[in-house]
């Protein structure tokens, strides 16, 4: 089996800070970090590598720095690292991602093996659109599975998954054929702690490095700004909230801490407490 | 297990690990380094002052593409008391030379370009790995380590143990002991966000130059303490060092002391302004000669600030770091030509090539100088810089006194504070020390 997960180096929002007057993200100083959900992503595949056999490929797009980020998921456990860089993919939108990243996952499975399951992050924590995923789910016409939290039952022989996908209201429990694109939720396992033998690997293997000439990308005008229709019109710090929270104690009996709590609620909302009451009359 | 063995291990990836692992590697030999950090310099928060000569040993072009933030052209030191500096400037355009003799750097930094080196002369480096204990054989000869990664343990000839001043490492194999409350100091630091222009105009330099001032004073409360601030490119280092044993005496809050220190009205301009982006704090070995602990054995040597090397006079600690990791990485290699086991008998070499360096010597010049200091700490820590200044303000303060009675005011205070003897004492101790 061939499972192929998607990451992002993303800077560490933790430590990320707007600048007061233009109102731009200041990244200058900020450690980056593999994209939070991404690493439950990675995880999920590991483990299904290690119950099924097979490989797992992590693959990015980025400028060179985001070794980091591939050597780092070497370590954990990961058998191949494919960074896609190029100067043609300064700037890309969500569309334009999601291009470059299926052309590369196709030229992946020529080379190394066609995946049974492609895995993301449910999103980026500097993006937060989730919509590169999907993106390569259609252009790959994949299956997509989103917002998973769990996959329930892998049957490679039958060429079927299942998994528990949360959504509103729920969970959805789905069953669906591969090969899948899956988008992980978060806090669905623990990233594992690379062994000893990983990280010496990891320390020296050699990355596999494509520009967008390797990765078989042909129209470069679907690529990088050229290749994103998405515009930022105006980038604002929201302004903080003037009100704060009360907080009410909580009394010896339930319902006398309720009673304080109707209490001050009313107490800002005198027009809630009148509708509320003739609500309660006309009924 | 790793079924793979090497030429030597490295612990710790500061200036003495990578001096020791860049030495060898660059020398042929096969080089694992393993750093606890999630990356170099992610736990080193030293201020700091960067020595060029010792650096230029093991990479002569390092200015090419270091992280170096300014060459210094102007250090300071200052007496304080509460609220007056008595200093001591030295400038001199002879510091704008071609290359520069001392920079400030950020370690963060600086250890990250060093650690690429490394990796580039191939040395092989594992990092978010820690050692946990050394494997010995039951003659006590160090084989291996063990690390908190599964299946973590390596072998090699010889390990070098570059763990840091509060490494545990060593202590535990019995190797030596941990250093004593009053051998080490605890320092704390912050980093002052300035633009370039703001700290060129406000210190006087311009272009990559760059000030360092130093203080005691009663800021220490009379403990055995520095104060220091270095300009960085477009940052200021400021903080404070006592040492351990102090504190735990006088009960006073490193954190509390630093603010007052900050406060000071010598100091506030200077930081005015400036942003606070980090908060550090870190041990550094003060002890001196007398604390140095045995420093090679069998399969083992130990460098840098786990081996107690930084000269506490002069505030010399990286270079005393990078030269014994490089000295103990040449040794290592020579023994390996010699095609000789790295015993205790063979790695003697290592002491031998420090006796013969500066480092020994230097450290051997001042090895009265740390108990002199503690033991008269309240003298020459909070005494001292307050006559000074009343001194100074006495002498030039024109309010229609004799200067014959000024003189006679200003040598009164001194007496009546430390008598006599005790003046005379401490000078001519401070003069032995010094020698």
């Amino acid at each position: 089996m061939h499972i192929v997960v998607c990451i992002k180096q993303v800077p560490d929002s933790a430590q990320i800070r707007v600048h007061p007057v233009t109102n731009t993200i200041m990244r200058q100083g900020v450690p980056t970090i593999i994209n939070p959900y991404d690493l439950f992503a990675l995880e999920e595949a590991l483990r299904l590598r290690d119950k099924h056999g097979g490989e797992v490929t992590v693959l990015t797009m980025g400028p060179p720095m985001a070794e980091d980020s591939l050597r780092k998921a070497l370590t954990f456990g990961a058998d191949r690292a494919v960074l896609l860089t190029d100067r043609f993919f300064a700037g890309s939108d969500t569309l334009a991602t999601s291009y470059a990243l299926a052309a590369a996952i196709e030229k992946i499975g020529e080379v190394y093996g066609k995946p049974e399951i492609v895995f993301t992050g449910k999103q980026t924590i500097d993006g937060d659109t989730a919509q590169v995923g999907p993106g390569i789910a259609k252009r790959q016409s994949l299956l997509q599975l989103t917002y998973v939290s769990k996959i329930a039952e892998l049957d490679l022989d039958g060429g079927k998954i299942t998994v528990e996908r949360r959504s509103e209201g729920g969970v959805q429990v789905l069953e669906t054929k591969l090969p899948v694109l899956i988008t992980m939720l978060e806090g669905t396992n623990d990233m594992r702690r690379g062994s000893m033998a990983d990280a010496l690997r990891a320390a020296r293997s050699d990355l596999v490095i494509w520009s967008a000439k390797d990765a078989g990308i042909e129209d470069i005008l679907k690529c990088g700004l050229r290749g994103s229709p998405t515009v930022v019109k105006r980038v604002f710090a929201p302004a903080a909230r003037a009100e704060k929270a009360e907080q009410i104690e909580i009394r010896p009996a339930a319902i006398d801490t309720a009673d304080a709590l109707i209490e001050t609620i009313f107490g800002t909302l005198p027009a809630l407490e009148t509708e509320l009451v003739e609500l309660h009359q006309t009924l | 297990m790793i079924e793979e063995k090497f030429d030597a291990i490295v612990v710790g990836a500061g200036m003495a690990g990578n001096a020791a692992a860049y030495t060898m590697a660059s020398r042929g030999l096969k080089v694992l380094q393993l750093e606890r950090g999630e990356y170099p310099g992610s736990k080193n928060v030293q201020g700091a002052i960067m020595y060029a000569s010792m650096l230029e040993k093991i990479i002569p072009d390092f200015r090419e593409d270091a992280p170096l933030e300014r060459h210094l052209v102007e250090q300071r030191f200052w007496m304080m008391d509460d609220k007056s500096h008595t200093g001591m400037h030295y400038r001199s355009e002879d510091f704008n030379e071609d290359k520069p003799n001392r920079y400030t750097i950020v370690r963060a930094q600086f250890d990250k370009w060093f650690s690429r080196k490394c990796r580039d002369m191939g040395v092989t480096l594992l990092t978010e790995t820690t050692v946990t204990e050394l494997i010995q054989n039951d003659q006590g000869k160090v084989l291996g380590v063990k690390t908190d990664r599964k299946g973590g343990a390596v072998f090699a000839d010889v390990v070098v143990l570059a763990e840091g001043i509060n490494g545990l490492l060593g202590p535990r194999s019995g190797l030596r002991t941990s250093p004593k409350p009053e051998t080490v100091a605890l320092a704390v630091k912050e980093m002052h966000f300035l633009p370039a222009e703001t700290i060129e105009s406000r210190f006087n330099v311009k272009g990559d130059e760059g000030v360092v001032i130093e203080m005691v004073g009663t800021f220490s409360k009379g403990m055995t303490g520095l104060g220091f601030l270095y300009t960085n490119k477009e940052s200021i280092s400021v903080g404070l060092g006592c040492l351990v044993s102090d504190f735990a005496e006088t009960r006073e809050s490193p954190y509390a002391m630093l603010e007052g220190f900050k406060n000071h009205p010598s100091i506030a301009p200077l930081l005015e302004g400036s942003e606070c982006k980090e908060y550090a704090a870190h041990l550094i070995p003060e002890g001196g000669y007398k604390e140095i602990p045995q420093l090679f054995g069998d399969g083992w040597v130990v460098v840098g600030d786990a081996a107690h090397f930084n000269n506490a006079i002069h505030r010399e600690g990286s270079n005393l770091a990078m030269t014994s990791g490089r000295l103990a990485g040449e040794a290592i290699h020579r023994i390996k030509a010699a095609r000789d086991p790295m015993t205790k008998e063979h790695l003697k070499l290592y002491k031998q090539l420090l006796d013969d360096s500066f480092l020994m010597k230097d450290l051997k010049k001042y090895k009265d100088m740390p108990g002199l200091l503690h033991t008269n700490s309240s003298n020459f820590f909070l005494s001292y810089p307050q006559l000074v200044s009343q001194a100074a303000q006495n002498f030039l303060r024109v309010d229609g006194t004799s200067k014959l009675e000024k003189e006679k005011r200003t040598s009164r205070a001194f007496i009546e504070k430390r008598s006599r003897i005790g003046l005379i004492s401490d000078a001519v101790r401070l003069a032995f020390a010094w020698r």
